[in-house]
């Protein structure tokens, strides 16, 4: 499956997340993943909404036909920056300590939490960067997951405004 | 001077040229009733929220302006959801003011307290719970501003009661609208007409497949003018009836499920679709896959999200239909430079052919039963044609569609994609109310009919003299037409033979006027006795032969190459 991300800037009105995730199950979209915040301009919030390649030019002019919508940018991989933080508290007792800590030195994981019979670890990366540390950790045991959701930006004037076909 | 918010409301109404709203009172909403005792505006006060929604529906269709309902919070809201729906579904411009529970009791499960922000999101095009009493001028003008430009729609304002009470200063809007991500295309790229007109100019086989964003756009005229400049076929769809004149050598009548011959199987022979304001809706397409197979496909819409959904066009046009069309008059004309177009007359000889050849009937014998066909067809006759028609949903509204010639629009009323049943006899009250001085006949059936039948009441008290045609087959018709199709004729559920009520009785309880046609000769008296009272609501009630099927049919999910003219096309 193909993802793709697109960069939303809406008016920050009550409800507007509301609106998307409504226009999303009224249309039967499929979201992987959404995260909100404000924008540089007050008033204004963003939004990365990450969605099935399939569905993109429908998600794109639904999305654009909301009255609180102001730009849909769509972000190409190459030309942007994408991130997730990951909280993680998987098991790990006196003896996996240290292999634990050693896979993390490699993702640049930080250990936030070390307990009796846990560790829990913070990680900031690319969405696939957060899965491989994830996956890499699975077979000590997860007890607690927690994502942010892909956040993402465009590098310096090489993002592609996705206009409604005028 | 200070007013309250509730004054300012309908101060704001009267400033948008508000002359009639529709709706039902009720704790919440009531700070607004006050002040509408004392305004210009006319409220007709309907039996049901859901009725007065449709009432402001069938006004707007009729009027081409924008319809007004108001209701009380809770049931008041939930009950004009309907509507909303229905208005969204078909495009019809309304703004929905409701009351509210008091700001401070929102989300405690307050008496008549519903989320109607959050319920009718999804059935509006936008809508606004206020909470700062000194928005409600502008809030009221972008409401207006929305329903009404664009691809129009539903918009609702959901006021608290607390808020409806507060004291603000008045200020006029401005005119202005703060809706920076709103700002809908009009105007078709250039390059766009220019490939469309490219396209159009080197067709064998176009069709020009006309939807209701021709009525919405006020394009009749240039629909008109197009296809007799370059000699193209129309067909109108069931939300375009009367886009273009029915008895015009083009018109290929309505496509679909319950289309024509000619316009479903031109459409499928086509090698240039020419969609305007239409949305390749489930009904027209059947199986979108073997849908127009040939076709290169123009599609243009003022709502983009229209564009590719369905089919990919290979010239897509985000525009008004309106001013689409003066573009490709022009550039045709351009193009063309002094030049004929060209004729397509094999095109058109073989539409011909299919038109005398492929057509389907029924025999209406003097003894009866009366057919519901000719009950349509000595309607349209005795009427001259000259009438508003307004349909419920069901086998009576297909009838109603094809078997009537259209020739303007904003003649034929009715919900197309919600399918709404009773939309009828309230949209022919809104009509009514919009348009005082034309006939304005409800084609209904007995099914429909029980659904809004109390909003008569509405009519008969508030002087609205609607008359409504009652196709009484004692049946769910449609349904039942399913069930015998589809259904080894096991007719669960849609006979309601034994609890139907006394049309007549019923009528005249309701302060109208009641007549009933049991026998083919009886049709065409009852009819002219109709036309002959206009100092009430008349009901007339047809009582037809329940057996009667619509024909042809495509059954649903099908192919349109197997198009079916009788029962047995469909063995």
């Amino acid at each position: 499956m193909k993802l793709h991300v697109l960069s939303v800037l809406v008016e920050d009105k009550p409800g507007v997340l509301a609106r998307v995730s409504s226009m999303f199950a009224r249309r039967g979209f499929n979201i992987h993943s959404l995260a909100v915040g404000p924008a540089a301009d007050p008033g204004n919030s963003i939004m990365t909404v990450v969605v099935d390649a399939a569905e993109i030019e429908q998600v794109v002019k639904q999305l654009r036909k909301l009255i609180n919508t102001l730009k849909i940018t769509e972000l190409d991989p190459s030309e942007s920056v994408e991130r997730e933080v990951m909280l993680v508290r998987v098991s790990a007792d006196a003896t996996q300590r240290s292999e634990l800590l050693d896979a993390a030195t490699v993702f640049k994981a930080k250990a936030v939490d070390v307990g009796a019979t846990s560790i829990t670890f913070e990680i900031t990366g690319t969405p696939s960067k957060v899965n491989d540390f994830l996956e890499l950790i699975r077979p000590y045991g997860l007890i607690d997951v927690v994502k942010s959701g892909w956040i993402a930006l465009a590098r310096d004037s090489k993002s592609r405004n996705l206009r409604a076909i005028s | 001077m200070k007013i309250t918010v509730a004054t300012a409301l309908i101060k704001a109404l009267e400033f948008e040229g508000v002359d009639v709203m529709f709706g039902h009172p009720g704790g919440a909403i009531l700070p607004a009733y006050d002040p509408l005792y004392d305004s210009s505006i006319r409220h007709i006060l309907a039996r049901h929220e859901q009725g007065a929604g449709h009432m402001a529906e069938g006004y707007a269709q009729a009027t081409g302006r924008v319809g007004v309902a108001m209701a009380t919070s809770g049931p008041g809201a939930t009950n004009l959801v309907t509507s909303l729906a229905n208005a969204y579904m078909d495009s019809v411009p309304i703004v929905a003011i409701t009351g509210q529970v008091p700001t401070h009791a929102i989300g405690n499960d307050a008496f008549q307290e519903a989320h109607t922000w959050g319920i009718t999101m999804p059935a509006t095009k936008h809508n606004y719970l206020v909470t700062d009493p000194t928005d409600i001028p502008d809030v009221i003008h972008e409401a207006f501003h929305l329903a009404g430009t664009g691809r129009p729609g539903p918009v609702l304002v959901d006021l608290p009661k607390d808020i409806l009470n507060t004291e603000i200063e008045w200020h006029t809007p401005t005119g202005q609208v703060d809706l920076p991500g709103y700002k809908p295309n009009t105007k078709g790229h250039p390059l766009q007409i220019r490939a469309a007109v490219e396209l159009i100019l080197s067709a064998e086989r176009p069709v020009l497949y006309a939807g209701g964003g021709i009525i919405a756009a006020g394009a009749s005229p240039q629909l008109l003018e197009l296809a007799e400049k370059a000699n193209l076929p129309v067909t109108t769809t069931l939300m375009a009836r009367g886009a273009f004149p029915d008895m015009h050598p083009l018109s290929l009548g309505m496509p679909g499920m319950h289309g024509t011959y000619a316009a479903i199987t031109a459409i499928q022979k086509a090698d240039l679709l020419i969609a305007i304001g239409a949305r390749f809706d489930d009904r027209v397409t059947g199986n979108p896959d073997s849908f127009a197979p040939h076709a290169k496909v123009i599609h243009a819409d003022i709502d983009p999200s229209e564009i590719g959904k369905v089919r990919t066009a290979e010239v897509p046009i985000v525009g008004d239909a309106r001013i689409v069309l003066d573009q490709l008059i022009s550039k045709l004309d351009r193009t063309l430079d002094g030049r004929e177009a060209p004729a397509h007359e094999d095109w058109l000889e073989t539409i011909r052919a299919w038109q005398r050849d492929k057509v389907v009937g029924y025999d209406q014998e003097a003894g009866g039963p009366i057919k519901p066909q000719y009950v349509v067809e000595e309607l349209y006759r005795i009427t001259g044609g000259d009438a508003i028609v307004v349909a419920g949903v069901g086998q009576h509204q297909m009838w109603a569609s094809v078997l009537w010639k259209y020739s303007k629009p904003r003649t034929w009323i009715n919900s197309g994609g919600l399918g709404t049943m009773g939309y009828a006899i309230p949209a022919a009250i809104g009509a009514k109310v919009g348009m005082p001085d034309r006939l304005v006949y409800a084609i209904d059936g007995d099914g429909c009919f029980q659904m809004t039948m109390q909003e008569l009441t509405t009519a008969s008290t508030e002087g609205v003299p609607i008359k409504i045609a009652v196709i009484n087959n004692n049946n769910l018709g449609m349904v039942r037409q399913w069930q015998r199709l589809f259904y080894d004729g096991r007719f669960s559920q849609t006979e309601l033979t034994d609890h139907t009520p006394d049309y007549v009785k019923l009528a005249e309880a309701l302060g109208c006027v009641g007549l009933r046609a049991e026998q083919p000769s009886e049709v065409a008296p009852v009819i002219e006795k109709s036309l002959a009272i206009n100092d009430r609501p008349v009901v007339v009630e047809f009582k037809v032969d329940p057996d009667e099927m619509v024909f042809p049919m495509v059954p649903a999910g099908g192919s349109n190459d197997n198009v079916a003219l009788s029962v047995e096309d469909l063995k």
